[in-house]
C-alpha cells in the first residue's frame, strides 16, 4: 500500500464531513461532521508520519485528538446551554447575535 | 497468506467501511443513528491506523473517540431528547454547499498528488508505536505535551461553567 491510498481515503472522509457540515442543519449532526473532518486530518498525519518514518506526525495526531476531546466537551456544553434558552437544535434558529 | 496481501485487504475493508459509515453519519435522519455510524467510522479509522502499524494511536482512537467522545454525544442527544427524526429539506444554497464539498475531494487529491515518497513504494512502518511516540513527547515536545494537558483542564472547567444551570450560581446572572 502506498501512502497515496491513505491520502485519498482521508480526502474522501474530509469531503463527506465538509458536505455534512454544509448540508445539514441539525447542530449535533454538524458537530459530528466536524469530528469526521478532524479524523480525516489525523489519518493524513499518521499516513505521512509512517511514510516519512518519523514519529512526529503520530505525536501531533495525538495532540490533535486531545484538542478534539476538549472541543467536544466545550461545544456540547454550549449546545446544552443554548438548548436551555431555546429548545431547538436547528442552526437556522441561531440568530440571536444577528445585527 | 502473505502479510503484504493481508495488509492490502485490511486497508480496503477498513477504507470502504469508513467511507460507507461516514456517509451514514451525514445522511441519517435520526441523530442516534448518525452517532452509531460515527462509532463505526472511528473504529474503521482505528483499523486504518493498525494497517499503518500505528498501534498506540489505534488504541487511543478507540478509547478517546469511540469511547469518551461518543458517550458524550449520545448522552447529550438523550439529555436533550432529540432521538426523533430531524431531516430538513434541501435548499438551493445547501445543494451548492454539497457541490463545493464534492469538488473538495478532487481539489485535495490534486494537491496531495506526488507528495511524499513515490506512490507504489512500500512503506517502512514503525513510527506509530507507543515507544516512539513516548520518546518523541518526552525528549523533544515536553512543552506541547504539558500544554495539551493544560488545555484539557481548561476545557473541562469551561464546560462545567458553561453547562451549569444559571440559578445554581446564586441568582446573580
Amino acid at each position: 500500500m502506498s501512502v497515496f491510498h491513505y491520502y485519498v481515503v482521508a480526502a474522501i472522509l474530509f469531503s463527506i464531513g465538509a458536505g455534512g457540515f454544509l448540508l445539514r442543519r441539525n447542530i449535533l449532526v454538524m458537530f459530528m461532521s466536524v469530528e469526521l473532518m478532524l479524523n480525516a486530518a489525523n489519518l493524513c498525519l499518521v499516513a505521512a508520519s509512517s511514510s516519512f518514518d518519523l514519529a512526529r506526525g503520530s505525536s501531533f495526531a495525538l495532540v490533535s485528538i486531545a484538542v478534539a476531546a476538549a472541543e467536544v466537551g466545550v461545544g456540547l456544553a454550549i449546545i446544552i446551554a443554548w438548548f436551555r434558552l431555546r429548545p431547538s437544535v436547528d442552526a437556522g434558529d441561531l440568530q440571536e447575535l444577528r445585527g | 497468506m502473505e502479510p503484504e496481501l493481508a495488509t492490502t485487504i485490511a486497508f480496503y475493508v477498513f477504507a470502504l467501511l469508513a467511507i460507507a459509515s461516514s456517509i451514514g453519519v451525514v445522511a441519517n435522519k435520526n441523530p442516534v443513528a448518525s452517532a452509531m455510524c460515527l462509532v463505526a467510522t472511528f473504529v474503521a479509522v482505528a483499523g486504518l491506523y493498525l494497517t499503518l502499524s500505528a498501534t498506540f494511536l489505534a488504541a487511543v482512537q478507540i478509547l478517546v473517540y469511540a469511547g469518551a467522545i461518543m458517550v458524550l454525544f449520545l448522552f447529550v442527544i438523550m439529555l436533550l431528547n432529540l432521538s426523533h427524526d430531524t431531516f430538513e429539506g434541501i435548499s438551493v444554497r445547501r445543494t451548492m454547499g454539497g457541490a463545493v464539498a464534492f469538488a473538495f475531494i478532487f481539489i485535495s487529491i490534486g494537491l496531495l498528488w506526488g507528495t511524499g515518497p513515490a506512490p507504489g513504494e512500500a512503506m517502512s512502518v514503525r513510527p506509530g508505536t507507543g515507544l516512539e511516540i513516548g520518546r518523541t513527547f518526552l525528549k523533544d515536545y515536553v512543552f506541547p505535551f504539558e500544554m495539551a494537558s493544560l488545555l484539557l483542564l481548561v476545557a473541562m472547567i469551561g464546560a462545567i461553567v458553561v453547562a451549569r444551570r444559571p440559578k445554581l450560581v446564586g441568582g446573580d446572572r
